[in-house]
């Protein structure tokens, strides 16, 4: 029987607005499509009900909330295996979950978290905003020196060189204010939107198409929308 | 016997720290099976089981750092 090998192109799946437990579901069943060959890579593009996540690297202490807060706030609670301390998503933040088999590209973790951060930078050149790397930290961030605030997060997990996780951006500045439940990344750090930086809306669809081109850009694969 | 090894996890990338073990001393394994969890900057990495066997020695608890290169594991395939 002849086999036929996946084609090497990126098939992406918008979930929209999806609760976090349901999504990693999504991530572990194209994860396992990955890893049995049937598919080259998988990019997952959501945007979650308020959630916080702890990282394996999370300390409880980090979540500042009130049991009274969580449940007026409707803020669900969920510990993960990725990498990193805690986060919060909220309906106007953007993640991207990138399923991507590292064998065909680098073993590198380094080099993939500075290649998500890089994504993220030149979105933000594409809309006239400056992102930075601050270093020994991951992640992306903007402002002067001195002042810079957090825009994108990047928190991932590895098994058998395939990723699962990845990165969140704030897009609206609704967001920002649920941020005040958490020291972010364990961190006393300042977090801002892209609203708040562009001054305007910004439709979470035009933010998709600009981070598909990207991530086509740097993994040089085309991405493939199953769904839209 | 087979050595688990930490290996080169990419650039730059000296140590790591190891966050969950997947069995203890004594316990069966099989090769390719998740063994152990490891955690450097953002990520978290799982190291597969590089034999089947019994997990005979584990010379780093959870939470210690670890070098690249360094064994972390013996397993004991007969």
């Amino acid at each position: 029987m002849m086999i036929t090998k996946p084609v090497s192109v990126f098939e992406a799946l918008d979930l929209g607005l999806i609760d976090f437990k349901k999504a990693l579901e999504a991530q572990k069943e194209a994860y396992s499509r990955v890893k049995n060959g049937e598919q080259f890579c998988a990019l997952i593009f959501c945007r979650h009900h308020p959630v916080i996540t702890l990282g394996r690297s999370s300390s409880r202490k980090n979540i500042l909330a009130t049991e009274a807060d969580l449940i007026s706030g409707g803020i669900e609670v969920c510990e993960t295996e990725r990498g990193g301390d805690v986060t919060y998503h909220g309906p106007g933040s953007m993640n991207v979950y990138p399923i991507i088999n590292l064998k065909f590209f680098k073993k590198d973790i380094h080099w993939f978290l500075r290649t998500l951060e890089e994504i993220v930078i030149n979105l933000l050149s594409d809309l006239r905003i400056k992102g930075l790397r601050l270093t020994g930290l991951t992640g992306v961030w903007t402002g002067i020196a001195g002042e810079e605030k957090k825009i994108a997060s990047i928190g991932i997990t590895i098994r058998h060189w395939i990723t699962l996780h990845g990165l969140s951006i704030i897009i609206k500045e609704a967001d920002l204010k649920k941020f005040q439940y958490i020291r972010p990344c364990g961190m006393d750090i300042k977090m801002t939107s892209l609203e708040t930086l562009l001054g305007r809306n910004i439709e979470m669809e035009e933010i998709k198409e600009i981070l598909i081109r990207k991530f086509e850009a740097e993994f040089t694969r085309h991405v493939n929308m199953v769904n839209s | 016997m087979t050595n688990v090894v930490l290996p080169e996890l990419g650039e730059g990338i000296e140590k790591a720290t190891i966050s969950y073990w997947y069995f203890n001393p004594g316990e069966r394994v099989t090769e390719k099976e998740d063994l152990v969890e490891i955690t450097t900057d953002k990520a978290t990495f799982n190291l597969p089981c590089p034999a089947s066997g019994i997990v005979s020695e584990i010379f780093f608890h959870e939470g210690d750092s670890v070098n690249i290169g360094e064994i972390l594991a013996v397993i004991d395939e007969g």
